[in-house]
């Protein structure tokens, strides 16, 4: 019988190491693959019947026998579960396929066409090519990766980098930890793809210390791609020079911006640079340095693989392929959903999502992690694009959906997420690192039912949006004001006033 | 769960795990990531044998390292736990879940339980979002909490 299990963080943290050790006693062949995506059901065990996979899940040790003797009530095939089913799955195309470190079976699934193809292009057509794709940066910015990549690519220098922002600080959001975990050569491929495009020899991985699975798998996948030629001084033993290192970052969520994240590399204080220069042009250590986010990289060799055109050929305006949804938070089938862009707000929440795991009505939903903005479900009509959610007040960011119910109290979220920027902030603008502060202390005023301070909070955010040089200033108003207009009747303070 | 028994620090050991790590193009995270492996915290006397080493002040050390919330100065518990407080843990329950825990502990937010045996310290987010509520215990993740399950954790730890 051979079975295949989840190793993704998440299955691991709810047991799947047990459940593998007692497959693996009773005899049975188990291949540890990445999640599926479907973290509802992990840890999730699939059962190959005649070439099919079944899954299983969510199991614990006690189903186990169940499991072996097929007694087991399961869910089908796979890969015809609803939440399966309906996805256009491109970057993450082998996630949970593969034994995430088996290089053989990461080309039998398509992997490292693209590398062969971008070696055999010069470093312009690799770049015209990832314009063409109309990718942009994943990360939450979602500046053009193609063009980030030109001005890289046409600077002169000695000495070139690719960094890959993997500070995946956000909450809600997983979708980073996820292919690294699940399919971690995709990166050290886009990576590669990228240096052979701008000219650059070294990449570095710049990996947030809370993902300890990530930085090992990441780490014993960059042992395997450079014993096997893929990295070294010439890529696949034809291409340029290329290698990386992984690096651990330290708990600094502002690090996740990339001037901030340069600096930390560096080996500084991960304070936020002002720009210009532009990374592209003096990045880390002073030279020409193209960051940018792990799935931007790890969709890079689909792209190269199957061509722009068909990449392209996805999505809505000027959002264009797929974007790997992170539905999280009081949700029934929360996970990973790869689809291509304008899907409504609402159908993601209620139709994918299910739905909130509590069962009561959805009140808000965080689109784009802490600093992105709350959505009410009288918004739910808003297409999933960069362009549409700015035009609703938000913004799509990393694209992590994370749903509240209407237990949720607004007022003290909009508090967390000034106490988030006054934790986090690195120090460098004032009304990011004092404003934070004060917006905690003013939100307690209007909790104390001082309605004077709603003007004041207002004034505040306006500060730090027009005054700090990064997102976690700028950006932090997102929550707050968001919060505070959809949700005023949590603000409310004529009934504390009369007490 | 084996408690961790950090080395003392040694002059000569400290200056062997920095000089180790020199090559690399931005050394100072990870000698300051070495020491935390290798002591569980940064040693006081590390400060200046990393500042010679790097052609830089003891200040500018630091400075790095009081920047980052990964690096102590003095010694956690036997064992550190921390609970993510982020958003998407937070809409299942999880401030109530870590409130209750430190109380039932006697400690705060970055504090250690009397006996020594475990630290507690805020996360945010562990990338679990759609599992929450989630904490790590050391290197090991936990996912999906409820009261039971963070008090079986604790109880592993030896709080």
């Amino acid at each position: 019988m051979k079975i295949y299990l989840s190793q993704d963080a998440v299955a691991r943290a709810l047991g799947a190491d047990d459940i593998a050790k007692a497959i693996t006693d009773a005899g049975h062949d188990l291949i540890r693959v990445g999640s599926r995506g479907m973290t509802w059901l992990e840890p999730l065990a699939e059962v190959d019947v005649d070439g099919v996979r079944h899954a299983y899940g969510p199991l614990t040790l006690a189903d186990v026998p169940a499991l072996l003797d097929g007694t087991l009530q399961g869910h089908g095939p796979t890969e015809d579960i609803p939440f399966f089913a309906n996805q256009t799955r491109l970057t993450f195309q082998r996630c949970g396929v593969i034994d995430p470190l088996d290089l053989d079976a990461y080309r039998a699934h398509g992997g490292l066409k693209g590398l062969e193809r971008a070696i055999g292009m010069d470093g312009l057509g690799v770049v015209e090519e990832a314009k063409a794709s109309g990718l942009r940066g994943r990360g939450g910015a979602g500046f053009p990766t193609g063009i980030k990549w030109e001005t890289v690519a046409k600077a002169e220098a000695d000495q070139k980098y690719i960094v890959c922002n993997a500070d995946e600080g956000d909450s809600g959001t997983f979708a980073d930890r996820m292919i690294m975990e699940g399919d971690p050569f995709s990166l050290i491929e886009g990576m590669a793809i990228a240096g052979v495009g701008v000219g650059a020899t070294k990449g570095y991985v710049y990996l947030r210390s809370e993902y300890p699975d990530a930085i090992r798998i990441m780490n014993e996948a960059v042992k395997i791609a450079r014993a096997n030629g893929v990295l070294g001084a010439s890529v696949l033993g034809k291409g340029p020079a290329f290698d990386m290192e992984i690096r651990v970052g330290a708990g600094a969520y502002v690090c996740g911006e990339e001037t901030s994240l340069l600096n930390s590399l560096e080996g500084k204080r991960g304070v936020v640079r002002a720009k210009p220069p532009l990374p592209a042009l003096e990045g880390f250590l002073g030279k020409p340095t193209v960051v940018n986010n792990v799935i931007s990289l790890a969709t890079i060799p689909v792209i190269f693989e199957k061509g722009a055109q068909h990449y392209a050929d996805f999505g809505l305006g000027r959002s264009r392929g797929t974007i790997p949804l992170q539905i999280a938070g009081n949700v029934k089938h929360g996970g990973l959903y790869e689809v291509a862009f304008g899907l409504p707000l609402g159908e993601i929440v209620n139709t994918i999502g299910g739905g909130t795991r509590s069962g009561r009505p959805v009140k808000a939903v965080q689109v784009g992690g802490p600093l992105g903005a709350y959505f009410s479900p009288d918004q739910f009509d808003t297409p999933f694009g960069y362009e549409e959610f700015d035009g609703a007040g938000g913004l799509i960011g990393h694209a992590g959906l994370t749903v509240f119910d209407d237990q949720a109290d607004m007022l003290q979220m909009a508090r967390f997420a000034m106490e988030f920027c006054a934790v986090e902030s690195c120090g460098k603008c004032t009304p990011c690192r004092i404003g934070a502060v004060r917006g905690v202390e003013t939100i307690d005023r209007i909790a104390a039912g001082d309605e004077a301070a709603k003007e004041l909070l207002t004034d505040l955010c306006e500060t730090m949006t027009d005054g700090s040089l990064c997102a976690l200033g700028g950006f932090t108003p997102y929550p707050v004001m968001s919060a505070l207009t959809l949700f005023p009747d949590d603000f409310a303070t004529t009934k504390e006033a009369a007490e | 769960m084996p408690a961790q028994q950090p080395a003392t620090p040694d002059r000569g050991d400290i200056r062997d795990l920095i000089e180790s790590h020199l090559h690399l193009e931005g050394p100072l995270l990870p000698i300051l990531h070495a020491m935390m492996e290798a002591y569980g915290y940064v040693p006081d006397e590390a400060l200046l044998d990393i500042a010679d080493a790097l052609n830089i002040s003891r200040a500018e050390v630091h400075g790095v390292m009081s920047f980052y919330h990964d690096f102590r100065t003095i010694p956690a518990g036997r064992h550190v736990v921390k609970i993510c407080r982020a958003e998407a843990c937070k809409s299942v329950g999880a401030d109530a879940l870590a409130e209750n825990a430190l109380a039932k502990l006697g400690t705060v937010w970055h504090g250690t339980t009397p006996n020594g045996a475990v630290t507690i310290e805020p996360v945010y987010c562990l990338g679990l979002c759609a599992n929450g509520p989630a904490a790590m215990v050391d290197d090991r993740i936990v996912a999906g909490l409820d009261e039971a399950k963070l008090d079986a954790v604790f109880k592993e730890a030896g709080a």
